[in-house]
């Protein structure tokens, strides 16, 4: 078996858990404040996306380097 | 051409058009990137047809294709927003008017709320980021075969037309960022002010342990400085990267079937190529909102 494979598996599991668990975070704090004060929902939501975009790009950034683990 | 294998493929499509000086003894390739056996005899300055050229090519070599399609998209967002401009008028606005105001409300609303400060630049410059990338971004919506298929019938060997997929770039503008941060620190704190912050800031101590402590911070400052635009330009790379690889990958396997994966994942990036841009905008301004406050 070739570990260039293996490699890129564990960098594009790690790189979901990580992902998984932070949006996770994220998504039950925003309902938590949107429960809280239902108003301010418009306003959170907008940071919750910024906050998404920046979350998601090290995941991103991991699973480019598995694509190019495997292709390379 | 290499582009035969699912690889070579890959390889070929995530390839930069490349203008750069070829050492002596670099291999010749024909208009289809066949090596023709010979070699250079002298250095000279081509446009690369092969991976072989590219490789001996090296680090000063120009990505023409990044260059040309960033120099595009920005023209074509200045002539459609001077148009409209032109035409304002304090009527009812339509069509196009309406859209370009409500990118520029959108932006400069977004400006109100994380600058806190007055500067000509800031609105002007946030307005520019994000038409520009979203712009340089949207290119990759088209299938990806469409530029490679054209640039290979005038004969080029490669062509890579999403300039935000090209590090150079991104790069570049993150570190513009970085300049204009410091320019902004400078104007407001004074040389010694920036400096300053730089010796003195996160540990903080009176009379002469004031002066050992500068080693520590110097290099706790300088890091949090660079780490800014490295991450800023390698978050928008990294997405756009992902993003094109996937697009790629699914033209490589499926070939004519790629529309079952790629159209999702292009709708998808409908979502991602704004929010991409606007997080490149808002931590813009937010970097400058920070160098221009007072201590």
């Amino acid at each position: 078996m070739e570990l260039n494979l293996l490699a890129a598996a564990i960098v594009a599991g790690l790189a979901a858990i990580g992902a998984g668990l932070g949006f996770g975070l994220m998504g039950g704090r925003f309902l938590e404040s949107v429960a809280r004060q239902p108003e301010l929902a418009p306003m959170l939501q907008t940071r919750m996306f910024i906050i998404a975009g920046l979350l998601d790009a090290v995941p991103i950034m991991c699973i480019a380097i598995a694509f190019l683990m495997i292709f390379q | 051409m290499a582009a035969d294998t699912p690889t070579g493929y890959i390889k070929h499509h995530l390839t930069n058009l490349t203008y750069g000086e070829v050492p002596a003894g670099t291999p010749v390739c024909d208009s289809h990137g066949e090596l023709t056996g010979e070699t250079f005899q002298q250095a000279s300055w081509i446009l690369a047809r092969c991976d072989a050229q590219v490789d001996a090519m090296g680090f000063w070599a120009f990505h023409v294709d990044s260059l040309a399609w960033s120099g595009i998209m920005g023209f074509l967002f200045v002539v459609v927003a001077s148009m409209v401009a032109r035409r304002a008028s304090a009527g009812v606005p339509s069509g196009m008017l309406n859209f370009v105001e409500m990118v520029v409300e959108f932006v400069d609303t977004s400006v109100r709320d994380s600058f806190h400060g007055k500067s000509k630049l800031i609105a002007p410059l946030a307005l520019t980021i994000f038409c520009w990338i979203f712009m340089m971004s949207s290119i990759k919506l088209l299938p990806v075969d469409t530029a490679s298929a054209i640039a290979a019938a005038l004969g080029l060997g490669y062509m890579k037309i999403v300039p935000t997929v090209d590090p150079n770039i991104t790069l570049a503008m993150s570190f513009s960022v970085l300049g204009l941060v410091i320019a902004f620190s400078i104007m407001s704190k004074g040389v010694g002010g920036f400096f300053g912050e730089l010796a003195f800031h996160p540990f903080e101590a009176q009379g002469i342990t004031k002066f050992l402590l500068v080693p520590v911070n110097l290099i706790l400052e300088v890091v949090a400085l660079l780490a800014k635009p490295v991450s800023l330009g390698l978050r928008l790379f990294g997405n756009m990267f992902a993003g094109e690889f996937v697009f790629i990958l699914l033209a490589a396997m499926m070939g004519y079937w790629q529309f079952v994966g790629s159209v999702p994942w292009a709708i998808f990036h409908l979502l991602v190529i704004p929010l991409q841009s606007f997080i490149f905008m808002i931590l813009t301004i937010v970097y400058l909102s920070m160098a221009s406050e007072h201590h």
